[in-house]
């Protein structure tokens, strides 16, 4: 429900002609600090950008639910409810 | 007086709206955001990228940042200073106008900042990211004069170096001591992760040394974490003084390199004195700051609840549940961007969910972190129950191995976002 509010909103931006930028869900903005938006960043953590929004959600509820080893996404995954978890993929995978 | 002030500003920015040619920076709102640190140059930059109308000036005393998070490597021989320091042409490639000087008044009636020295500049809304300022009226003895005997090295920089140059030097069999502060602080596992890689170059190259932590507190962050690492790695070279143990240092005698405590006069060979900080002076000048020194803040838009239309962000802020660090600074400077753009096109913020991760280094190949996710919750950033928490106290060394590549990668990430 959320990320169709989200996609929503993005396609209406497209269409008023992006007089401002899409703005990240709640949570989102947040992941930058890790997952470079830059491909040259020299990080071994992986990208989100354009990842399918089903790979992204999938891996964070895999986290969450303690069925995927991590370093530190199996405990920041416990903070996002799954309707976060949706909306927050579908705009990564939006991101080019 | 001020209130003609203000009509007159609201005359001159009325007539900005008169089609007419554009001055340097156009007709859309002005933002101001004093500070280019992590948190903002931040804002700054994501202002500008939410919405390209808006005119952002970033003031900025230093044509050249150096990162706090890292330089501890430095005190260890691991890393050159230059490997912290970054410019703001990216910054500026943006659109972002760069006002070098420093912010000396804010006229929080008139709506303007003046720089030293230079423009008065009007703004719709104010972001203030001044970071600390370390207090040197806290600790009998410990003033500017005496950190140029007894570094704080809590600025990255000459007191870094400074630091590096005494460990260095020091002859074998000295002592270091490290003077940890109460909290709040910034950063608060520092002062472990600098007693952690201080140990770690003492063993390898001054094995009759060892570092030795004066602390205020009886419990501090990732702590079974480091106290578990330190028995592994440094049970010679690096010793903890809780408060309880009589930590607390009263008073600092640089001319004697001494350090009072309730108990004994430590004589230091080093002597790194952490002292207590408060919110950047700009922030107690302009009201944004409360009796404890640092800066109440709505946790949804991060505006003062002190003074409208000044927004504060980073290690100035109480944020609740957050740790002041350079990923928190970041995380919360772009829910500052949002709420700020929002709040300019006359839109209520949507409800932030924000995350911090910290990252220490124990040894080169030994990282641990520690997490959290946060909401608002009576009036401040609250952590969400059952998220967040440090790295597993038992794991394999193959993880802390995997903990600090991913605290080098952090950093090239956030320094990448930020200044890139």
């Amino acid at each position: 429900m959320k990320a169709t509010r989200a996609f929503v909103a993005a396609l209406a931006v497209l269409a008023s002609g992006a007089a401002f930028a899409a703005e990240a869900p709640p949570g989102a903005s947040s992941c930058s600090g890790c997952h470079a938006t830059n491909p040259n960043a020299g990080t071994t953590v992986p990208p989100l950008n354009g990842r399918s929004a089903g790979d992204i959600a999938d891996a964070m509820n895999e986290y969450k639910a303690g069925k995927r080893p991590g370093t530190i996404m199996d405990r920041l995954a416990k903070g996002f409810s799954e309707e976060e978890i949706k909306a927050i993929a579908a705009w990564y995978a939006a991101q080019k | 007086m001020r209130t003609s002030r203000r009509q007159f500003l609201k005359a001159a920015s009325a007539a900005a709206l008169v089609p007419a040619p554009a001055l340097a920076q156009g007709a859309g709102p002005k933002v101001v955001v004093i500070g280019g640190g992590f948190a903002g140059a931040s804002a700054a930059r994501f202002v500008k990228k939410y919405d390209p109308r808006v005119n952002v000036t970033l003031i900025e005393a230093n044509r050249t940042f150096t990162a706090c998070p890292f330089s501890n490597g430095i005190l260890a021989g691991l890393r050159d200073l230059g490997a912290q320091q970054f410019r703001y042409d990216r910054v500026a490639a943006d659109g972002v106008v760069l006002a070098y000087g420093t912010a000396d008044e804010v006229d929080t009636q008139a709506r303007t900042v003046s720089v030293a020295n230079g423009p008065k500049l009007p703004y719709d809304r104010l972001v203030m990211a001044p970071g600390v300022d370390l207090r040197f009226d806290a600790l009998p003895g410990y003033d500017a004069r005496a950190a140029d005997i007894m570094p704080h090295a809590w600025k990255a920089g000459e007191q870094t170096l400074l630091l590096r140059q005494q460990v260095e030097s020091m002859e074998d069999g000295g002592t270091v001591f490290i003077v940890a502060p109460a909290n709040p602080f910034r950063c608060p596992p520092g002062p472990y992760e600098r007693a952690s890689l201080i140990a770690y170059y003492l063993k390898t190259k001054k094995p009759k040394s060892k570092v030795v932590i004066l602390d205020a507190k009886d419990t501090f962050s990732k702590q079974r974490l480091f106290q578990n690492a330190w028995k592994e790695l440094y049970p010679d070279h690096l010793e903890w003084i809780s408060l309880s143990q009589g930590g607390k240092v009263n008073a600092v005698k640089p001319g004697e390199m001494t350090l009072a405590t309730d108990f004994s006069d430590h004589k230091a060979a080093v002597a790194n004195v952490i002292p207590p900080q408060r919110a950047g002076v700009i922030a107690q000048k302009a009201g944004v700051a409360d009796r404890s020194g640092w800066c109440p803040v709505d946790p949804v838009t991060f505006e003062s609840k002190q003074v409208p239309n000044v927004h504060v962000i980073g290690d100035a802020a109480i944020m609740g549940g957050m740790p002041k660090s350079a990923f928190s600074a970041n995380a919360q400077a772009k829910v500052c961007a949002a709420a700020i753009t929002a709040l300019l096109r006359g839109e209520k913020p949507v409800e932030p969910r924000l995350i911090n991760t910290c990252y220490s280094l124990v040894a080169p190949d030994y990282g641990i972190t520690v997490a959290g996710v946060y909401k608002p919750a009576n009036g401040v950033l609250a952590d969400i129950q059952g998220a967040g928490g440090v790295s597993p106290i038992e794991a394999p060394r193959s993880q802390r191995e995997l903990e600090a590549q991913f605290a080098d990668g952090w950093f090239k990430t956030i320094t990448g976002e930020v200044f890139g």
